[in-house]
């Protein structure tokens, strides 16, 4: 359980040092992207286009956050992450198109993205759920916002350069660990017994 | 004292902004007590976040989660009041100035269009819930909630012969699909008998209860207590990521159901567990508590 402070760009070497159970604090870039960016982006791909910032260089955040604009500038007011698990439909794809290392989102990701994350060097690290002014403590800046128009506040895809942004625990690590599942598997096992003595 | 549309606007403001940025100290005191009984590593890091987030919202007056829900209402309306028409516009206002104040974020979205309509008003939003009641104030309480929570709410249509054991069954089921999804420790109210609607309507008015207020009925309570023991039993803790703190608490309100039917509403509340509310007196005063 060692303590990480990470830099974006990151590089595979340091992914693949990270196992379920460290923290990680992340300085650098990150974009956010929920259900309608991930659709876009897939999409944007599959028809050999560009999307105009480079994933791999960052960290996704599975976040629809409140923004607000002010002289002409953009301010996150508040910030957790969303249910990653709405994102296991897409994030296999992602992972193998974009070649982003580093997914914070809260309450885990599946088995697809599980085999992605070990195939691509990639891991996925919770963030506290509805931590949302904590959050904004680590946002330095809001750099772009991509596609505000069409998807609204929570579905755009927004830039923000973060400064130390954690406590992130890796529960999806390169290895093929997920913590979320294994915590599962024994709350499945401890649910038929206490159904068993009701 | 006369109550203007103006005043009421600011009042409703003033409620959504005391519901999104400020937990109520049975809500603080609950998560305090988590930390403290918490021995995981990973789970005291998870509490220790949402202390320190609860803290700093406070203190800068900022929605302390990103997901402020759909704007719910529920209003309880003495007979006499000479204001009710004044509240629904007022509501409204209220919400979407709140909107443009960056307070809550736009979250009413055309289920056929996927428009975001971004000013958190549309077809039957604000919800607001309404009950008539004897006397002359108004009570309005206001229960924003993201919809992480919400999309774990489960309606079970038991068959009467699985009786309170298969009640009991069913919420243990629920929690245990839900795993971290809907933000643990999260409150859970629970609606059991009346119709469908009924069931889960009461399991989300059990919501506005603090927490610890046990079930005046002694078996109801005792229920509470058991469900409470064994829902935290299953180890999910904060945010799905092991540990003794599931729920906070389990709050449970009925209704007599129809001899062929046994609908249990399970509805979960994530750790924010946002609520406030105010009086409006018959003179027009507005009381807040």
């Amino acid at each position: 359980m060692a303590e990480y402070h990470l830099k974006t760009p990151l590089s595979e070497n340091e992914i693949r040092r990270l196992v379920v159970g460290d923290t990680v604090y992340l300085t650098g870039k990150i974009f956010t992207a929920r259900d309608e960016a991930h659709k876009k982006m897939l999409e944007t791909y599959e028809r050999r286009e560009e999307i105009p910032f480079n994933p791999a260089e960052m960290a996704m955040f599975h976040c629809g956050p409140i923004i607000k604009k002010k002289n002409g500038k953009w301010f996150v007011v508040a910030a957790g992450p969303t249910t990653s698990s709405r994102m296991e439909l897409f994030e296999d794809k992602f992972i193998e198109f974009y070649r982003t290392r580093m997914i914070i989102g809260k309450g885990g990701m599946g088995e697809r993205t599980a085999e992605a994350m070990k195939k691509h060097g990639a891991v996925y690290v919770a963030y506290t759920g509805g931590a949302a002014v904590l959050a904004v403590e680590a946002i330095k800046e809001v750099e772009d916002v991509y596609w505000l128009d069409e998807l609204g506040m929570p579905e755009a895809v927004w830039i923000m350069r973060v400064e130390n942004f954690g406590p992130l625990i890796v529960t999806i690590d390169s290895h093929g660990r997920n913590l979320a599942m294994e915590i599962m598997e024994k709350v499945e096992k401890k649910k038929l017994e206490i159904i068993k003595n009701l | 004292m006369s109550l203007t549309h103006e005043s009421l606007v600011k009042a409703f403001y003033e409620l959504i902004k005391k519901a999104v940025t400020e937990l109520s100290p049975d809500v603080v005191k609950a998560l305090e007590n988590a930390y403290e009984r918490e021995e995981n590593v990973v789970a005291k890091k998870q509490l220790e976040a949402i202390l320190t987030n609860i803290k700093l919202a406070g203190e800068r007056k900022l929605p302390m989660c990103q997901d402020t829900g759909i704007q719910t209402f529920y209003i309880e309306a003495g007979f006499h009041t000479p204001h009710l028409e004044k509240l629904k516009p007022a509501i409204t206002e209220a919400v979407r100035k709140a909107t443009a104040d960056a307070l809550i974020r736009p979250n009413t979205v055309n289920p056929f269009t996927g428009v975001n309509e971004g000013d958190n008003t549309g077809r039957y939003i604000p919800y607001i819930s309404w009950e008539l009641v004897e006397g002359n104030e108004i009570r309005v309480y206001a229960l924003p909630k993201g919809g992480g929570s919400e999309n774990m709410c489960k309606l079970g249509m038991l068959r009467p012969g699985e009786g309170i054991k298969g009640v009991k069954r069913f919420v243990v089921e629920a929690v245990a699909s839900a795993g971290g999804k809907p933000c643990p420790p999260v409150i859970l109210g629970v609606g059991i008998g009346g119709g469908a609607d009924l069931a889960l309507k009461l399991g989300k008015k059990a919501l506005l209860r603090p927490l610890g207020r046990r079930n005046p009925d002694e078996r109801i309570a005792k229920l509470e207590r058991e469900l409470l023991e064994e829902v935290n039993s299953l180890g999910i803790g904060p945010m799905g990521l092991g540990g003794k703190t599931t729920a906070l608490d389990i709050l449970i309100e009925w209704a007599h159901r129809h001899p062929a039917s046994l609908p249990v509403g399970v509805v979960f509340q994530c750790w924010a567990d946002r609520k406030a509310f105010i009086t409006i007196k018959g003179d027009g005063e507005i009381e807040w508590r």
